[in-house]
């Protein structure tokens, strides 16, 4: 019998590189992934007769180019063929590539360049992320389209369209020139955060594969990562997800509701998964170059190393909020800068940051707005005021776990207001 | 590999760039060798539509759609591919106030290009 285990692992673990290759060689991500299959089915058919062999990633890459040049071979009409054929069997020539040889390039740089031309700003977003996912991270269409909750005809086009375009608008398979690297990158790191997003946030779905998409946008940041270990911010966002992720058993109880960070079982973090991140943490800041990734990172690294919610070092917390919106002001970034100053024992200030927000119509019916100021006035001692702004929180919201919590809170204003008002009466 | 460079303008706006702005873009085409053609066109209130439906033509006056933007002009180049296509279209002298759509420019099969 084949090795089915040994087949799936070659699969998964180096089919994307070798992919990435081949794509270069061949010069068509089409051509690339049906001639990757075709050797893959080979690979099942002969390793079962002759056994494993001992470089099984190499054997696949020397059949997927063989069967490349057989399926261009067989194709009529193809102008350019016979230029290609001539390119590949030169390449053939020179017998096995090794895909596990320790030497960083030509076949890091081959990853690379897909990572690259993946996340390429002239492609959807929505293609963007599926397409890394599904060639960098050597999943079924099925699965890719079970992972992002559409059908999978739908994800079969949106890859296929995608494709189309990478050729036919003739987007380069590249690394980008140093002077569009920057900006390019910082693509690719949102690309893989919005991976780990898909598998964090979501409370629907497939909870296993929701999970692994976690995995995969941290296996994807260390692919990064090794290949670009002097860019502090890709370091930023290894880090940054690792230490979010050391939380993901604590954050859904038995029951499967959400646990927010005040009330997580902190005994149930990853402490393998939190040191890795911090470890990454201080390979960032050796760089000193602080970037939006790493301040985020530092404020979980706090949290991740903090005995409980309320010997957080909430000061530090704040301060690097303050950096984060010197960076990148939003209007998030403002609610936890000021939720942290109330944390670290200074609710008047946080109120006094908050106050401007309030007058933002784009913000009236955003609910973690609303219940920060309500919490403030309430612990500044305006019990009135914050009943009422608990009252926009709670109208503002259709997530029935967090209206039942702001309810709870809104009853502890009301009592608060009646027990002052006894008291001065 | 060819690239049509379709510019646009903001129907109520000023052409933000000067002529002169204009000249030195198109030269800066040409020296690089990347120019293959190009033109300016006159306003939308010139233009005539024309379509044919159940075999009878309809002409109407003004651009076929209604839209904030307008065709203004167009150019056509030759450059390796797409990045260097939308590095000329960050360049266009009006950039600032209008949109430059780039579309690669479809190849009979008398000239093939490499898929990539």
């Amino acid at each position: 019998m084949p090795d089915e285990d040994a087949i799936g692992r070659a699969f998964r673990e180096e089919g994307p590189a070798i992919l990435a290759t081949l794509i270069r060689q061949v010069g068509d991500f089409g051509l690339a992934e049906d001639a990757l299959q075709d050797a893959f089915a080979a690979a099942v058919a002969t390793w079962g007769r002759d056994g494993v062999p001992d470089r099984p990633g190499a054997w696949i890459t020397t059949a997927a180019r063989r069967r490349a040049i057989d399926r261009l071979r067989r194709e009529r009409g193809l102008a350019d063929r016979i230029e290609r054929l001539a390119r590949l069997a030169e390449q053939d020539t020179s017998g096995f590539d090794p895909p596990d040889d320790p030497e960083p390039s030509p076949l890091a740089d081959d990853r690379l360049r897909l990572i690259f031309t993946c996340c390429h700003p002239a492609l959807a977003l929505e293609a963007r992320v599926a397409l890394t996912v599904k060639l960098l991270g050597g999943l079924t269409t099925a699965e890719v389209a079970r992972a992002f909750l559409v059908s999978e005809p739908t994800m079969y086009q949106r890859l296929t369209r995608a494709k189309r375009k990478i050729s036919a608008a003739r987007i380069p398979y590249r690394v980008p020139p140093p002077e569009l690297l920057p900006e390019r990158t910082s693509g690719v790191l949102a690309v893989i955060y919005l991976v780990f997003n898909e598998g964090y946030s979501a409370t629907s779905g497939d909870r296993l594969l929701r999970g692994e998409l976690c995995s995969e946008a941290i296996r994807l940041a260390r692919l990064l990562v090794n290949l670009l270990p002097t860019d502090p911010e890709a370091l930023g966002l290894l880090s940054l997800m690792l230490l979010h992720d050391s939380r993901r058993t604590a954050r859904v109880s038995a029951d499967g509701t959400y646990v927010s960070l005040e009330h997580q079982d902190r005994s149930l973090w990853d402490a393998g998964r939190i040191r890795e991140g911090n470890q990454a943490l201080q390979q960032a800041a050796a760089l000193h170059t602080p970037g939006p990734y790493q301040l985020q990172a530092a404020i979980a690294s706090i949290h991740a190393t903090s005995p409980s919610f309320d010997a957080t070092n909430w000061p530090a917390i704040a301060s690097l909020y303050a950096q984060l919106f010197s960076l990148t002001p939003s209007a998030p970034v403002r609610i936890n800068h000021a939720a942290a100053l109330s944390f670290a024992g200074s609710p008047q200030a946080a109120l006094t940051l908050l106050t401007p927000l309030l007058s933002d119509p784009t913000l009236a019916t955003y609910t973690p707005l609303h219940a920060t100021h309500a919490d403030l006035l309430l612990r500044t001692g305006s019990p009135t005021a914050a009943t009422l702004a608990y009252d926009l929180a709670i109208a503002s919201t259709s997530n029935a776990v967090e209206k039942a919590e702001l309810l709870r809170r809104r009853a502890a204003s009301v009592a608060a207001d009646a027990s002052g008002r006894a008291a001065t009466a | 590999m060819q690239y049509m460079l379709l510019i646009n303008f903001p129907v109520d706006e000023d052409l933000h760039a000067t002529p002169e702005a204009w000249t030195a873009y198109t030269t800066a085409l040409v020296e690089s060798g990347a120019m293959v053609s190009g033109a300016g066109l006159q306003g939308g209130e010139t233009a005539t539509t024309v379509r044919v439906r159940e075999g009878e033509t309809l002409v109407t006056d003004g651009p076929f759609a209604e839209s904030k933007e307008l065709l203004g002009g167009y150019y056509v180049i030759d450059v390796p591919d797409l990045d260097a296509a939308l590095g000329w279209a960050a360049r266009m002298p009006n950039i600032e106030t209008g949109s430059v759509e780039v579309r690669p420019v479809m190849v009979s099969n008398a000239a093939p290009v490499a898929s990539l």
